[in-house]
């Protein structure tokens, strides 16, 4: 049967459906960006053949999927045919031959990081949201990355400079950078991201990009040796960020930083998340409280009208609180401007 | 690409200034922040001197300027620093290897300085530079030579930032201006921190060609985050509940571009609203209770700007009615107030909002800390296209968990989720690296979600 990741390649705007169905298809694709305005979502949009989904199981359960029109999905819900989809609105509920569901959703970047293969350890949501923040990133910024990794970060890169900006992101593994290649053609955003092969630490970034980059990101296990380059690539003012696990990176990073760049910050972002629940709360009172009873009484008494008895009341309340597993730590974000000596 | 015709209208991301673009006077490395204008007019007042601000115009964002004491009398002139190595680090092995001080015999007496005020005051008319000054307070200094070579470093940095004071040209961005304003006046920002700004615009999906529906109530800061990040494509349609729109005054320090101002657009909800008749009523009886709140803020708003004025962080925020200019420390000439620029916030031309209800917008952020928020989101999300994302931020956790307790029973959206975004920043410096004195404990909660179909 049809392999459910899928990868098409585009000629001339046809398509070739790798199901074996033989069909080509002019169709607008949804990817991930909105890079024609005619393809964004909308209430009018609908699910169409060769357009990448994200099928979602549960929070924590998603994948993203070309829909085919021969294909099925199978799971622990059962067996979901492909052309159930097509033509329904994205956000709706799909049922499998089973009766159980799952939602199909538009591909979006932070879902993306959340359903791509890791040939790495990849960013996170906050890590990434902070640094497209503080490297100023808007559209028409050129970018350079290096390394590509999964390519988690780069997709929102791809989206904060679409469309008239570029990404020029940099692996010295030659698996890694065919693969990130092959993921970006996937969600639509070979037009924004080339990916190079290249040492960046023994290299240096190509001399062709000196003086034209708006943003720099490293995510580099010797930062120090890239920090040069990095320096005459950007312009005057530009804005550097160095990724390193390891407080020990970080202080050899910013010992070089400190001749060529000013304004050098060094964070740590995390997530805190909570959960949100319904709780009944027992109001009982004086004699009817259980000994070593916990239960907070929140509502004052209502006796029933002519009665004497106390009303054993109960009452709903919707309540937060942290969760109990959080991330610890991720990495140390240090930041800098190229100074400005002209 | 050239940047001396830099009427920005083309150029998206100008680094250099012009006459009339807005800019962050970063005063002492992030002691003192402003905000101004700058025009042949303009001026900042450092320590109980006036300096004009011409001399920043023409220069590229990132420059330096110290106080200079020239013919014409005391001025702010650009300086280039030295590319320094890094002295402290090789004297400190050096140091550490011949003989270890400490403050034992360190007493904090006030008399161990010799040089009194008038020699200083004395050695500034005799045209001494800043620098000079500082040089001749440590040779006068009896404890100097005790003190490590870090307290040293310290003592020097204090008394440069005194004497010759700094000034850096920053460009205002949705990072500089969420920090200053998060720095002096979080409460206008609805304590809004960057990092919780940034996951907004994340989450939310912002990008090119997006229509995104905003509710900002932080005074702008939210929108013109938003416009930049939609880079002239797209709408952020700011919404506001009854007749009166939010002040969205923060948008005109972003120096946004005519193309992009243009896209920032308001309407009130009624407008948008995809049915008529019965939703209207009660949304014109919130927007009327909050029509008085929000005059409450946006008085608020101007008694602050008169406090600041005098505070010293000088802002350009003209009211709505663009009659009365509240600044009075910075002077602004009044020639610059040409009406070149596009005004942000145009109402929504019927076309867009036609297309609105026609497609939905494609993410919803919310930042309105005075508001229900069920209730406005009960109003808003059928306003979102199937499968958009939407965040919204608050400062206070219960309202976000009664939302996404109610959004999970009405089966409205999946993928909920609160956050509580947590930043701490650290001071890596040779020998001496560990987190910062001081963090901001708290930036606010965010809850998340995108929203499903709710089909038959």
């Amino acid at each position: 049967m049809a392999s459910v990741l899928s990868l098409l390649r585009p000629r001339n705007n046809t398509f070739t459906c790798s199901c074996y169905c033989n069909r080509f298809y002019k169709f607008k694709i949804l990817r991930m960006l909105p890079i024609d305005p005619t393809k964004k979502i909308s209430f009018t949009r609908h699910i169409c053949d060769g357009d990448l989904v994200v099928v979602y199981e549960r929070h924590d359960n998603m994948k993203a999927i070309k829909v085919c029109q021969g294909s099925v999905l199978q799971n622990r819900f059962g067996v979901f045919k492909h052309s159930d989809w097509i033509g329904k609105p994205f956000g709706s509920k799909v049922f499998s031959n089973k009766n159980g569901f799952v939602y199909l959703l538009a591909p979006t970047p932070e879902l993306w990081t959340l359903v791509l293969s890791h040939r790495t350890q990849i960013l996170y949501i906050a890590d990434i949201s902070f640094v497209i923040m503080y490297l100023e990133i808007v559209p028409g910024c050129m970018v350079l990355e290096s390394g590509t990794g999964s390519g988690s970060l780069t997709t929102s890169l791809a989206r904060a400079v679409a469309p008239t900006g570029h990404v020029y992101t940099f692996d010295f593994h030659e698996q890694r950078a065919a693969s990130a290649r092959e993921d970006f053609e996937k969600t639509g955003l070979s037009s924004l991201v080339t990916v190079g092969v290249r040492d960046i630490q023994g290299e240096g970034f190509p001399d062709e990009f000196s003086g034209l980059a708006d943003s720099v990101f490293l995510d580099l296990p010797q930062p120090w040796l890239a920090i040069p380059s990095a320096g005459k690539m950007l312009k005057p003012d530009g804005v550097l960020c160095s990724f390193s696990p390891c407080i020990e990176q970080v202080q050899r990073a910013c010992d070089s930083l400190r001749s060529n760049f000013t304004d050098i910050k060094t964070f740590e972002i995390l997530l805190r998340t909570y959960e949100v629940r319904e709780v009944k709360m027992d109001c009982s009172q004086g004699d009817e409280a259980k000994p070593g009873s916990i239960l907070p009484r929140k509502r004052p008494q209502r006796t029933i009208e002519g009665g004497n008895e106390q009303d054993k009341l109960s009452s709903q309340t919707v309540m937060a609180r942290p969760c109990s597993e959080a991330k610890g730590h991720t990495g140390y974000l240090t930041f800098a401007r190229l100074k400005c000596l002209s | 690409m050239s940047q001396n015709n830099s009427q920005s209208d083309t150029i998206q991301n100008p680094r250099v200034t012009w006459e009339g673009c807005s800019v962050l006077l970063d005063i002492n490395d992030g002691d003192r922040l402003v905000f101004a204008r700058l025009s042949a007019g303009s001026t900042l007042k450092i320590g109980n001197k006036t300096y004009s601000l011409q001399p920043l115009i023409g220069c590229p964002f990132g420059s330096l300027f110290q106080v200079e004491n020239g013919d014409q009398g005391h001025c702010l002139a650009r300086f280039v620093p030295s590319i320094e190595g890094n002295n402290i680090q090789e004297k400190g092995d050096f140091e550490s290897q011949d003989e270890i001080k400490d403050n034992r015999a360190l007493v904090d007496n006030n008399k161990a300085q010799s040089l009194t005020g008038e020699e200083i005051n004395a050695m500034r008319s005799q045209g001494a530079t800043g620098d000079e000054i500082v040089e001749a307070l440590i040779a006068n200094s009896a404890t100097f030579e005790k003190k490590t070579l870090f307290s040293q470093e310290k003592y020097r940095l204090k008394k440069q930032k005194k004497y010759a004071p700094k000034v850096l040209l920053r460009r205002p961005f949705a990072r500089s201006i969420c920090e200053a304003y998060f720095k002096k006046y979080p409460a206008r920002i609805g304590f809004l921190r960057v990092d919780a700004l940034s996951l907004l615009l994340s989450m939310a999906n912002v990008s090119a060609n997006s229509d995104v529906l905003v509710v900002d109530m932080v005074g702008g800061l939210l929108t013109g985050a938003v416009a930049e990040r939609l880079g002239g494509t797209g709408y952020v349609c700011s919404t506001y509940l009854g007749s009166t729109p939010y002040s969205i005054d923060i948008v005109r320090i972003f120096n946004l571009s005519n193309e992009i101002c243009k896209r920032i657009v308001r309407s009130p909800l009624t407008d948008l609203s995809l049915s008529q008749n019965g939703t209207s009523e009660q949304i014109h009886q919130q927007g009327d209770e909050i029509n008085q709140q929000g005059d409450e803020i946006n008085m608020e708003c101007l008694s602050n700007n008169q406090m600041s004025s005098s505070v010293g962080m000088e802002e350009i925020s003209p009211t709505e009615n663009d009659t009365s200019d509240v600044i009075s420390e910075t002077t602004v000439s009044p020639v610059n107030r040409t009406g070149k620029s596009t005004k942000a916030g145009n109402k929504a031309s019927k076309q867009a909002i036609d297309l609105w209800k026609e497609n939905g917008f494609s993410s919803l952020i919310i930042a309105a800390p005075e508001l229900d928020l069920w209730s406005l989101l009960k109003d808003l999300l059928p306003l979102l296209a199937n499968s958009a994302p939407f965040a919204i931020y608050h400062q206070y956790l219960q309202p976000l968990a009664t939302c996404m307790h109610n959004l999970q029973l009405g089966k409205m959206a999946i993928g909920l989720q609160i956050s509580e975004p947590w930043l701490r920043e650290y001071q890596v410096l040779p020998s001496r690296t560990h987190p910062c004195m001081q963090m901001s404990a708290f930036g606010g909660y965010i809850l998340s979600g995108i929203k499903i179909c709710s089909s038959s």
